[in-house]
């Protein structure tokens, strides 16, 4: 029997998606009937509490949840996210309810021993409920008390050689794609610079000292499939410089329906025979591409690296062999203005492991030392680029103006040019000029 | 030129001594105006100071905030006056 009636949220049990309630109730049933013999440090119905508070608020739509908190580990300013109900008689098993934010391994490699003590440690000390991952990339523990966080960092830190994530206005967990480890596409190791830098920026990760949060993305191609490009200040993402390569005979293969499109994906239903005039070359966002007397061509200064061909035929196109990332910057989402992508900073930067990173390190730096002292409170790095201006930003990085910087160069011709940087200046020779005009 | 702990610790709990009636949660860039330091150097002495349990950490979960520590910041946040 429930401890709460929930009748709005049993509602939502009822549609076609896996419901985040039948997980919940699942959770509280196991908690209740303790088959493992858990000694819970915090309440064991907590997650009955949860739902309660849950369906008092689908009642009265407001949130029963204070703003934040002073909550956190001893010394760090982030990784803890402290919840507290307001209306803990009704609830008390989620008077306290904390999120940690638990900093995912590069790439969310890890054995299932190892998530299996992860969970085993949150059900003895927290509610047992998580979220394999939160958007942030992090592991989230949901739910547990003021005198568990300790504990549950101790245990981390000195049993399972774990750290805890950012929060707050730091640098957030640095999250990545899956990469080299299994990705054929990836044109960079991206859980190799994603863990140097999450080791290398601790104090900015651990300790706030930034105007509002700091989010990098490392995404190994232009797929994205951590969306880089979106959700992050720094957006990483693996491309070359050289040409797309190509294998005719696979293209071939792909023409006469050897090999499946898209890596056999979308096979649900009888798309007819592969058309590669129809589905890749008119596709590309360019038109660069070309396919006549079976053989294919592309036009690479013009290709914008959109990966679309590639995705389709992935055993006859690769991306080149000059590989690298280009760096982009300022994405956020605001909630009143729409997405707001990040824009090219760096078009191509080879990914240096062997002198650990240190190009990127200056770039981000220099990047840093701006924003901490331009920007406003809560203001993100876009928005101070809008403020102050892509020009500025190019000036405290000290990187050369560029028309891939300039989102439609066809479009949007106009530069800004300052007097030293035009060679001569400003000034004319007057006598020069009134040979060719009358006053 | 690195910053004076002590020196830094007593302009900031003045500072937010003074501002405690009005105020009681400060972003870091109210502390590092208080100190007139550049955000890096500024951010050393900070972190002692929350060390030390001269300042605490108030977050919401996207932004964070220091404050003197005990000082109440709760009902602030919530709008109430503070
Ligand atoms: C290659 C030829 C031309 C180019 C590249 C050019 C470019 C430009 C640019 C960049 C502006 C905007 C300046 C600003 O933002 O302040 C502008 C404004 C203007 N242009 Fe041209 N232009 C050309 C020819 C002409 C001609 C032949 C005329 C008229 C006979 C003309 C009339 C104007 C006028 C009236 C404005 C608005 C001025 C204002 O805002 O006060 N343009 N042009
Ligand atoms: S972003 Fe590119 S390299 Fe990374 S996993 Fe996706 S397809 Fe592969
Ligand atoms: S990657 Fe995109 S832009 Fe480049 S050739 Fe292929 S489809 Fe065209």
């Amino acid at each position: 029997m429930a401890k709460h009636e929930t009748p709005l949220l049993d509602q939502l049990e009822s549609g076609p998606w896996p419901s985040f309630v039948s997980d919940m109730k699942q959770e509280a049933d196991a908690r209740a009937k303790n088959e493992k013999n858990i000694e819970y440090q915090v309440a064991q119905d907590n997650i009955e509490d949860l739902l309660g508070v849950l369906e008092l608020s689908y009642n009265d739509c407001t949130t029963h949840w204070k703003h934040g908190g002073i909550v956190g580990v001893f010394g760090y300013g982030g990784g803890v996210i402290g919840r507290y109900c307001d209306q803990p008689e009704k609830f008390p098993g989620v008077a306290h309810f904390h999120t940690l934010r638990v900093n995912q391994p590069s790439g969310h490699f890890y054995t299932t021993d190892y998530l299996k003590k992860l969970c085993d440690l949150w059900e003895f000390r927290g509610s047992g409920m998580t979220n394999m991952h939160g958007s942030t990339g992090d592991i989230i523990f949901l739910g547990t008390t003021t005198p568990q966080l300790e504990e549950v960092f101790y245990e981390m830190t000195h049993k399972l050689d774990q750290d805890l994530g950012g929060s707050g206005s730091n640098l957030r967990t640095p999250s990545d794609c899956i990469g080299e480890a299994r990705c054929e596409f990836a044109c960079y190791d991206t859980q190799d610079l994603c863990t140097h830098l999450t080791m290398e920026y601790q104090d900015e990760l651990h300790r706030p000292a930034f105007p509002y949060k700091f989010k990098f993305k490392f995404d190994g191609c232009p797929n994205c499939c951590v969306a880089s490009i979106a959700r992050a200040d720094l957006s990483f993402i693996g491309t070359w410089r050289d040409e797309i390569q190509i294998d005719q005979e696979a293209v071939q293969a792909y023409v006469n329906g050897e090999i499946k499109p898209n890596g056999g994906a979308h096979a649900g239903r009888d798309w007819g025979p592969f058309d590669i005039q129809k589905e890749v070359i008119d596709l590309c966002p360019t038109g660069c591409m070309k396919y006549e007397n079976g053989k294919l061509e592309i036009n690479n200064k013009e290709c914008t690296r959109c990966m679309h061909c590639i995705n389709v035929m992935p055993r006859a196109l690769r991306p080149g062999k000059d590989k690298g990332c280009s760096i982009l910057a300022g994405a956020k989402a605001p909630i009143l203005d729409g997405a707001q992508m990040s824009s090219m900073l760096v078009p191509f930067i080879k990914v240096n492991k062997e002198n650990e990173y240190a190009e990127i390190k200056e770039l981000i730096e220099n990047i840093w030392d701006w924003w901490m002292e331009e920007g406003k409170n809560r203001e993100r790095l876009g928005e101070l680029m809008k403020r102050q201006g892509f020009q500025k930003l190019l000036e405290v990085t000290g990187l050369d103006p560029d028309p891939r910087m300039v989102q439609e160069p066809r479009h949007n011709p106009y530069i800004f040019w300052k007097e030293e940087e035009v060679p001569g200046g400003w000034d004319r020779d007057i006598n020069e000029f009134r040979k060719h005009h009358q006053r | 030129m690195a910053l004076d702990y002590e020196e830094s610790k007593e302009k900031i709990v003045e500072a937010l001594q003074k501002k405690a009636k009005t105020k009681s949660k400060f972003y870091f860039n109210d502390l590092s105006k208080i100190l007139e330091a550049k955000p890096r150097e500024a951010k050393k002495v900070i972190n002692k100071l929350v060390e030390e349990g001269v300042l605490e950490y108030w977050s919401s979960g996207s932004t964070t905030m220091y404050g003197l520590k005990g000082m109440g910041k709760q009902a602030g946040a919530e709008h109430e006056g503070e």
